[in-house]
């Protein structure tokens, strides 16, 4: 836009140039004829132009404003652009956006700080937790092994307690012989072991198990020698007690039989009416039925003493078996005090029928005296009162009216007197009644409480006698139970005993493993290592006499190689030396003989000398084939050449028509060079002229720097150059070959020279 | 290389000469049997044969420096 508006200016000024013709003030005449045709179009246009110009700055400025990258590269661009902006707008803020990630970074990294603080003491806790809890568990660990031998020690008590348990009895009875026999029975195992406690509580030895076995053993014989005497002995008792008791109750049967027998007797004979004689005869019979009866009653009476005897020696024995306190004997104990129980509940019982049916017989005996007294006083009193009337009723027809009427009135006047003596009995009875009854009532109760008190006494020790005998079975049941659990307790304490026995087994094994393997180990490990010595020094001794054998070879291999070596030095030598005479056969115009005889007399000499051979591989085929010009040759065709050069100087890509040549022609005509100049250190741009090179060449040419004068050459330029080229060509050659070829005559005098220092 | 600049010479007065005569002889022949014998053709036919010569001389002199291109149709 800005170029749209200076163009139109220029147009404009132009036109006002052109418009007037005057070169003096154009802008100004222009200004002063604004009214004019042409001026006026002319300062519409500056006008115009101004506006553009300006709304062009001033929007540049404006967004500016806006967009401060924009201004930034306005500033750039144009040169006095940001004094501009300076003015219009003030100073360009600077970017504020880099503090605010540095703001923001520390805070952060406080806080990271933070959280590792935070972090590190949980950590720090966690340690200090982890500390305490091997402390922890360092005391757990040796309390389960403290337990392991407090168990042990245990276990050792309680065999060497059951291993005591029977002898310690004996003590135990004559301690305790008050000692109710449960409790003492419950008490006593638990009284031994406190007792073994206290005796072997400062040195808990476990006894061996022969010697506990042993005295089980002898413990065992004891007490079955103790229980077959104690059994024999109740058996005897028993059965004296038996048999005597069997006795007693067979006497009190048969006082019962007899009193029985009595009783019926007289009851009979007091029942039946039986004519005088047979009543003798009957109370014949009574009385011998009656002096039996107290026969076998005494008899009874003295079997009963001597069972009451015997049951009180038979219980005599049981108390003493009792207090052996033996528990096998318990149950024939048991059985013996159940016999003699039912022998005294029988013969109570027996006794006490006895005692009934003889009351009963009193009874009887009393109603018969006194059913005899009634008889005999109305025997009597008939008799007094009819003397002739016998005491046979049957008799009574023969009696008279008179008789009958006094035996009427009698009979009523007996009957009045028994009916007033009745009334009497009656009002006595009644007293009597009273006091007998009160008699029988004390009677009765002495008898009531004497059978209380047997059937108590009975009741009491059938009781004694059950709990005794659920004791015994409970008894038994917990020793068989005690059994159970000793022998599981045994078990386990075995089992555990073999574990741990096992275990140490195992880690003594180990152990013995162990120290076998390491010493087995270190002393392998010793004899390898003399072996290692042996062989070592063996080795040593050998690695030096075969190093100098090697030596020796070597000295006199290297000899051998050395006048190889000297050999093929020698060798090459002569070859380069034939190399170097045939480069001298140049003649003046020609080349010299082809190089290749001498370089294959090379090659073949020096057949494994990679350097003699990359440097013969080196040389130009041309000089192998053609051979190459000496450099005397090469001068005497430089001269030509530099005439040629020197006439085509000014040929080059761009100027090569013939006026050209032509000119070139005159140029060389006309300029006269220094036939020799020397070439200075550096070329210099003015020194590139093809002649100044060209006089450079001839200088070291007649010097002899072949090398030189070619470097020069190469520096022509253009038709010179292309006319130079074949001769370029063969110094190059040359010196190519004089190059390789030195370098291969010095490296075979390098060779010789090496060789030579050998020996 | 050095001979070459001869040989052109050589070659180019050859043909130049050639041409000259050439020229001369056609200028002749032109001016004799179309233009009744007046000069101009024969001097005409000597500057075409001095120009051919001078041109082929100058194209053998620069033959060394032309550039041959080809035009590579795009396919």
């Amino acid at each position: 836009m800005l170029r749209v508006c200076l163009k139109g200016a220029n147009s404009a000024a132009r036109k006002c140039l052109c418009g007037n013709g005057v070169p003096l003030h154009p802008l100004q005449q222009c200004r002063s004829y604004t009214s004019g045709g042409s001026g006026s179009s002319a300062g519409k246009i500056v006008a115009a132009s101004v506006l553009t110009m300006g709304g062009g700055v001033g929007g540049t400025i404006l967004y500016a404003n806006w967009d401060p990258k924009f201004r930034a590269n306005v500033e750039k661009s144009i040169p006095y652009s940001d004094q501009v902006f300076g003015l219009a707008l003030g100073p360009a803020a600077p970017p504020p956006v880099i503090n605010k990630p540095r703001k923001v970074e520390p805070v952060q990294i406080s806080s990271m700080s933070e959280v590792w603080k935070d972090s590190k003491q949980p950590k720090a806790k966690e340690v200090q937790r982890k500390a305490e809890q091997p402390d922890a568990e360092g005391p757990p660990a040796p309390a389960p092994q403290e337990t392991l031998e407090e168990a042990s020690a245990q276990v050792a008590q309680i065999l060497s307690a059951i291993g005591e348990v029977p002898s310690v009895p004996a003590p135990g009875t004559h301690e305790a012989e008050a000692v109710p026999p449960p409790a003492a029975l419950k008490g006593v195992p638990a009284a031994a072991a406190k007792c073994t406690e206290c005796e072997h509580e400062p040195a808990v030895k476990e006894r061996p198990e022969g010697e506990v076995a042993a005295r089980l053993a002898e413990q065992d014989k004891a007490e079955q020698d103790l229980l077959t005497s104690l059994s024999s002995n109740l058996e005897d008792a028993l059965g004296s007690t038996a048999k005597v008791t069997l006795q007693a109750i067979g006497a009190q049967e048969a006082a019962l039989q007899a009193i029985a027998q009595h009783t019926r007797q007289l009851r009979e004979a007091m029942e039946a009416e039986a004519p005088p004689d047979k009543k003798s005869t009957q109370w014949r019979v009574l009385e011998d039925a009656l002096s039996e009866r107290s026969r076998s009653v005494d008899e009874a009476g003295a079997a009963v003493l001597k069972a009451k005897a015997e049951l009180d020696k038979l219980r005599g024995v049981i108390d003493g078996a009792k207090h052996l306190k033996i528990a096998a004997a318990r149950p024939s104990i048991l059985a013996a005090e159940e016999n003699l129980h039912s022998m005294v509940v029988d013969l109570d019982s027996v006794v006490t029928r006895v005692q009934t049916a003889q009351s009963e017989a009193k009874i009887v005996s009393q109603y018969s005296e006194l059913v005899n007294e009634a008889k005999a006083q109305f025997q009597k009193e008939l008799n007094s009162i009819t003397p002739e009337i016998q005491a046979n009723w049957k008799g009574l027809r023969k009696l008279t009216q008179d008789d009958l009427n006094s035996l009427i009135a009698h009979a009523h006047r007996r009957i009045d007197q028994l009916n007033r003596e009745l009334a009497e009995q009656r009002v006595r009875e009644q007293i009597h009644i009273d006091s007998a009854l009160e008699q029988q009532k004390l009677e009765d109760k002495k008898a009531l409480e004497v059978a209380i008190s047997t059937a108590l006494e009975h009741n009491r020790e059938q009781m004694r006698l059950e709990q005794e005998k659920k004791v015994e079975e409970t008894r038994e049941v917990m020793e068989a139970e005690m059994r159970t659990q000793l022998r599981r307790q045994a078990a386990a304490h075995t089992d555990h005993l073999r574990d741990v026995l096992k275990v140490q087994e195992q880690e003594l094994r180990s152990e013995a493993e162990e120290i076998l393997n390491s010493s087995l180990m270190e002393k392998e490990t010793e004899y390898r290592r003399l072996t290692q010595d042996q062989l070592d020094s063996f080795t040593l001794d050998m690695n030096a006499a075969y190093a100098r054998l090697k030596g020796m070879e070597e000295a006199i291999d290297s000899h051998v190689i050395a006048e190889e070596e000297a050999r093929k030095a020698h060798q090459l030598w002569l070859s380069v030396e034939a190399l170097n005479y045939t480069l001298k056969t140049a003649a003046l115009n020609d080349p010299t003989e082809p190089l290749e005889g001498a370089v294959q007399a090379i090659k073949e000499s020096c057949a494994e000398d990679e350097f003699a051979q990359a440097l013969a591989t080196a040389l130009p085929s041309e000089s192998l084939s053609r051979g190459v010009y000496s450099e005397a040759s090469l001068r005497a065709r430089f001269y030509t050449i530099r005439q040629l050069a020197r006439r085509v100087a000014l040929i080059d890509e761009t100027r090569n028509s013939l006026y050209q040549y032509f000119l070139s022609y005159l140029q060389a005509m006309l300029l006269f060079e220094k036939a020799q100049e020397a070439p200075p250190a550096k070329l210099s741009a003015e020194d590139l002229d093809t002649f100044k090179l060209l006089s450079y060449a001839a200088y070291s040419l007649e010097h002899g720097d072949l090398e030189l004068a070619a470097k020069l050459v190469n520096q022509l330029k253009g038709e010179s150059r292309r006319v130079a080229q074949d001769w370029l060509k063969e110094a190059r050659l040359t010196l190519e070959t004089k190059q390789v070829v030195s370098l291969l005559s010095a490296y075979a005098n390098a060779v010789g020279l090496g060789t030579t220092m050998a020996p | 290389m050095a001979e070459e600049q001869g040989r052109k010479w050589d070659r180019c007065l050859a043909d130049s000469a050639v041409k000259l005569a050439t020229g001369l002889g056609v200028g002749i022949v032109f001016s004799v049997l179309f233009f009744k014998r007046r000069t101009w053709p024969v001097v005409f036919g000597l500057g075409v044969g001095l120009g051919m010569g001078y041109s082929n001389c100058q194209q053998d002199f620069r033959s060394p420096y032309l550039l041959h291109g080809h035009m590579v149709k795009e396919q």
